[in-house]
């Protein structure tokens, strides 16, 4: 393999990383409001507004439903709009962007759910507001959820990210299929697969390991 | 009479009731005709099967349930009426521990007792040593940095109740705390609740389904069956003088004084022709519960009496004893005539042969 596709792969690598963490951090900090809102909305909870919680219960599963290839052409005026341009990497953020919200959104709203009821009730009795719940109650405990949720969907987005080339994206996935695919090069496809199961892996481990040391519930170094 | 009693009482229940809407048509009652006074710096115990409103009725003192008719006035304040900053106040000046501790997996003990102080927004470094005294009040010194996973039950609940503490509450209110402890544990739990309501002046309201923990601090109670209370007022009159059926079935439980199976079982109501012999309840109170008296008894009348079961009790620091007897039916009334003019309350059961 040439120097100058060994250059080429870690270019692309970067640019992979560059877009999934872009898109993991907008798609939490827009997702994590989102997924706490839907999870305290429903009638007679929290935050009880069933009616908004209804409707952006159906917003974030239309989203969910258009094929992410679609949605990448689907909203090329919007990424223009955001991005300045429609094409390249960094427009490449805006649908991935847009893919994670919805995703995070419900994977931090299970997580919430999960959090048992009688820590809500023992808050309110003390006196709690609504977002001192949230804040210090909910989220707090839902942590070690939030955490593998994250996990999952960066994995995710790493595989969505091989999409992006349709709108001029690059990255591992493009570099895939031009070379790979497209000019016959089997060690660049070899070499393309490899770094992205590679990084699997070690967004999974890491995940599992904060998740791990964030969760308290199960006593710890007994018998280790 | 209420108006003039009401000044002592911490919580006041004036006429309550709570009905649920039901899918449908029509609704659920859980209470009735609610009315309650507790009595400020005491320990009140309500006891009720589950499912009979117990639970309903303890949580709207701090608002967590509203009712649905009559008024709920902690502290002279209406609870029922309170709404926003208005019923937090009220909460913080009510604590409020639980059957399954519910404790903050993410938080240390140190940690979960501060948390209702910086929900109250006090400032941070009082935080840190109030949350320190508290812990170490309720014996915990040595765990303020371990998570509760690595608690005991008994010690997740002495967390509890620091934690309730924390904001000073005139009123603690203990739902089922002790419910899922072990009989010991149980015990030690107990005695820091009578502890904290001596030093503190603490108003207690407890619910319980076990008759033992009214027994061993609370100085009044009341019973509820099917969402009404059957009986209310101070502990040692209700067990020495129950009213309600209700009231019986827990203190048999709990007074260890039922009758061996193979009386109850040929046990009438009426007595029967010929030589019969009448069971009675002879219930022992104050100072009395001590003295000899059924030996007097058998000794003055000339009587045969035996002793089918009984027990000696204490309620706070006062005995009483309960006595399960047998004697001749045709000196019945002339054997509950001896125990009266010695002031102790006499109770026909049954007749057998």
């Amino acid at each position: 393999m040439s120097a100058n596709l060994i250059h080429m792969l870690i270019d692309a690598t970067w640019q992979t990383l560059y877009m999934v963490a872009v898109a993991a951090i907008i798609g939490a900090v827009i997702g994590l409001p989102i997924g706490v809102f839907l999870a305290c909305s429903q009638r007679g909870e929290l935050l009880s507004a069933p009616l908004v919680n209804r409707v952006l219960g159906i917003v974030v599963n239309a989203t969910r439903s258009v094929p992410f290839i679609i949605l990448v052409v689907a909203i090329i005026p919007f990424t223009r709009m955001v991005a300045g341009t429609s094409i390249g990497t960094t427009a490449a953020i805006v649908p991935l962007t847009i893919a994670a919200i919805p995703f995070i959104a419900r994977l931090i709203e299970n997580a919430i759910r999960e959090v048992d009821a009688g820590l809500i009730e023992a808050a309110r009795a003390m006196g709690a507001t609504p977002l001192q719940i949230i804040r210090k109650v909910l989220i707090p405990e839902a942590l070690p959820g939030i955490t593998l949720g994250m996990t999952l969907a960066v994995v995710s987005l790493i595989g969505y990210s091989a999409m992006v080339g349709a709108v001029g994206g690059e990255g591992l996935g493009d570099l895939g299929i031009r070379y790979g695919y497209q000019r016959f090069m089997p060690d660049v496809m070899a070499m393309v697969v490899i770094i992205l199961i590679v990084l699997v892996q070690l967004v999974q481990t890491i995940g599992e390991w904060i998740a791990r040391r964030v969760d308290k519930r199960a006593p710890r170094n007994r018998g280790a | 009479m209420q108006r003039e009693t009401s000044a002592g009482a911490a919580i006041l229940f004036d006429d309550v009731g709570k009905t649920y809407p039901q899918k449908g048509a029509g609704s659920v009652m859980a209470l009735e005709g609610i009315s309650l006074e507790v009595p400020a710096g005491a320990i009140t115990g309500i006891i009720g099967r589950s499912g009979a409103g117990k639970s309903t009725l303890m949580r709207m003192v701090n608002g967590l349930e509203k009712p649905t008719s009559g008024r709920i006035t902690v502290g002279g304040r209406d609870v029922g009426a309170a709404h926003g900053a208005a019923l937090r106040e009220i909460r913080r000046e009510v604590g409020m521990i639980f059957q399954h501790f519910n404790l903050l997996s993410s938080r240390t003990v140190l940690e979960n007792v501060a948390l209702p102080m910086e929900i109250a927004g006090v400032p941070r470094g009082q935080i840190r040593t109030r949350a320190s005294d508290l812990v170490a009040r309720v014996g915990l010194e040595k765990l303020a940095n371990r998570y509760p996973a690595e608690l005991s039950g008994g010690q997740k609940q002495r967390v509890g109740i620091a934690r309730a503490l924390a904001t000073e509450p005139k009123v603690l209110l203990s739902d089922e705390a002790t419910s899922a402890l072990d009989p010991e544990t149980t015990q030690t739990v107990l005695k820091l609740l009578a502890d904290i309501n001596r030093d503190l002046g603490l108003t207690v309201l407890l619910i319980t389904h076990e008759m033992a923990v009214v027994r061993d601090i609370a100085s009044h109670m009341a019973v509820i069956d099917g969402g009404r209370i059957v009986e209310a007022g101070e502990t040692y009159d209700i067990f020495t003088t129950p009213q309600h059926p209700t009231t019986r079935s827990f203190l048999s439980g709990v007074t260890g004084v039922t009758l061996p199976r193979f009386i109850a079982e040929q046990m009438v109501t009426e007595r029967p022709e010929g030589p019969a012999r009448e069971v009675i309840r002879i219930t022992f109170l104050g100072d009395k519960a001590t003295d000899p008296l059924l030996a007097q008894m058998s000794a003055a009348l000339g009587l045969d009496v035996n002793i089918l079961a009984g027990a000696i009790e204490e309620i706070g620091p006062r005995p009483f004893g309960n006595l399960l007897i047998s004697v001749p039916a045709d000196r019945g009334a002339e054997a509950r005539s001896y125990l009266e003019t010695h002031q102790q309350r006499t109770e026909v059961l049954g007749y057998v042969r």
